[in-house]
């Protein structure tokens, strides 16, 4: 009996662990499927390196290099805020910080994570967008800009919290041992610490601009949504993830528009997937 | 000549009485040995030496550390200067996850300004060959010091000591993590650097301190139970817990 029991417990986690696989093959397949037959349409290149976004002109121009542009852009402008922001607030967290503060800190990062994305949308709406626009004098503040500003916000709790774990986790001797050549502390942190723990923070960046990859919702509200290869920083941009939300609604189902988007989705994805690997990389790297 | 002395030296870690009222001097171009069983305070009292316990919170000192008659303990002591004259090797061999080369010239690049390629190459090689390890490593200079042996570490961790040309060597139970054939190599390079070094060793192994030593002091609970020339430790103890100690009564 106890023994019958153990097997219909053990076969049932056993199901459950193969649902969660199963389904994210049926999910990929279903992406790949839709999307692929967009390519009867038009050719793989003329797809990825189309200068126009058009779906629903007719015959309909779907290149989707203004929306890939815009994502590189948004997220580029993300990084470059995020990195070295969240990067030096990991190392205050793990090295600087006395402990009182470190805990204010650690629960500041975390409360920042815990805003819905749709939130930071509509505060970038109402405050950094007019901000933007009079600090430039631009038509409007609807920009990959202050795409870039919200979206560093939310990858910034991201590498704060990993790059401190991976800071945390440098062995203690180390550190001791540039103390004991005579090292200051910011030596220490620049010559020791910062080299034993590259490997981590490379991966806190990656999943941080993961996230910022894949946000929807905060770019969709403020970036502007032009679909138009940017210039500059300072122009409307639309990113893949936005042109999805906001087209989905309208695409007629098996139009060609339709199978565009989803082609756009197989795009995002190759994306992320490949950003997700190289942060496991890294993070395995440490571990060895 | 004595090099270190210390004048009624008391530390606490908080309410934790660890070192209690240590008189002693340690002379210079010697090796001293600090024996006892574990938990008497022997690497705290090392610690003293090079201001370590500054990183552990809650510490306090009083009484007199000198060196060379300059106050060690004084706050005003300009730390970088202190630890540069006074090396110290750890109990894990802790190389820095960089190259060989970058190991060794880690003092050089945070204390000298003006360095240039060629200087830091003869700084490595003296340093490597201070060490017995320059015939084995030359070529190796680049590799990550981490993909060392264990003793090999050890010795690059003594020559990244010996590379900031510092007086004193400080070493915590630097043999405890090798090997037995290892342990011997490393002990025969403490003798030859005790030519130009002062040496203080803290060992749980008694052995080692009869062999390689030429004073010792015996710790414990946190008193300098007995100081004086190793022969005499060890064959001619004053004390009655000194000699229960060596004999292997406890410990």
């Amino acid at each position: 009996m106890r023994k019958l029991k153990e097997l219909v417990i053990e076969k049932l986690i056993l199901i459950c662990g193969l649902a969660s696989i199963f389904f994210v093959a049926l999910i990929f397949l279903f992406l790949l499927k839709e999307g692929f037959a967009v390519f009867k349409a038009v050719n793989p290149f003329n797809f990825l390196f189309g200068k126009s976004w058009y779906p629903i002109s007719d015959p309909p121009q779907l290149g989707i290099l203004p929306l890939i542009l815009g994502s590189l852009l948004v997220t580029l402008g993300a990084a470059v805020i995020s990195i070295p922001i969240g990067v030096a607030c990991a190392v205050y967290i793990a090295e600087v910080a006395p402990a009182k503060t470190k805990e204010a800190l650690k629960a500041g990062i975390e409360l920042l994570a815990a805003i819905p994305s749709v939130v930071l949308g509509f505060i970038g709406m109402v405050t950094l967008v007019p901000l933007v626009k009079s600090v430039f004098h631009i038509p409007t503040g609807l920009t990959a800009l202050s795409g870039s500003i919200m979206l560093a916000f939310m990858a910034m709790p991201t590498i704060v919290s990993i790059a401190e774990d991976a800071l945390y986790s440098v062995p203690k001797s180390y550190k001791e041992g540039a103390f004991a050549l005579g090292a200051t502390h910011w030596q220490t942190i620049r010559r020791v610490m910062l080299p034993a723990a590259s490997s981590g923070i490379l991966a806190a960046v990656m999943l941080g601009l993961g996230r910022v990859i894949g946000e929807t919702m905060a770019v969709m509200m403020i970036t502007g949504n032009a679909a138009v290869i940017p210039r500059s920083i300072l122009q409307p941009v639309r990113t893949l993830t936005a042109t999805i939300a906001a087209e989905m609604g309208e695409a007629v189902v098996g139009s060609e528009h339709y199978f565009a988007l989803f082609a756009v989705g197989i795009v995002l994805f190759i994306i992320s997937f490949a950003v997700n690997v190289t942060a496991d990389l890294f993070l395995h790297k440490k571990e060895r | 000549m004595a090099k270190i002395t210390t004048k009624n030296l008391n530390l606490w870690y908080g309410a934790f009485h660890a070192v209690k009222n240590i008189n002693s001097a340690f002379e210079a171009n010697r090796i001293t040995a600090i024996i006892g069983p574990s938990g008497c305070g022997k690497s705290t009292l090392l610690r003293v030496f090079n201001r370590m316990n500054d990183l552990i919170e809650g510490v306090r000192t009083d009484g007199g550390a000198l060196i060379d008659d300059n106050d060690i303990l004084n706050s005003n002591t300009d730390l970088v200067v202190l630890r540069k004259k006074i090396g110290m090797v750890f109990q894990r061999p802790n190389p820095f996850p960089l190259s060989i080369y970058e190991n060794i010239v880690f003092g050089e690049r945070i204390h000298a300004d003006g360095i240039t390629r060629d200087g830091l190459d003869e700084i490595v090689q003296e340093s490597l060959k201070s060490v017995l390890l320059w015939d084995e490593l030359k070529d190796r200079l680049n590799e990550p010091a981490l993909r060392l042996s264990l003793e090999q570490r050890q010795r690059l961790c003594i020559a990244r000591c010996i590379a900031v040309k510092p007086d004193v060597l400080l070493m915590d139970e630097p043999c405890s993590a090798l090997d037995p054939q290892a342990t011997a190599r490393i002990e025969e390079l403490m003798r030859e650097l005790k030519n130009n070094y002062t040496i203080i060793i803290v060992t749980h192994n008694m052995q080692q301190a009869a062999r390689v030593s030429d004073d010792t002091g015996f710790m414990l609970l946190g008193e300098l139970i007995e100081f004086g020339r190793t022969e005499q430790i060890f064959t001619a103890p004053h004390d009655r817990r000194t000699e229960d100690y060596i004999t292997g009564r406890y410990g």
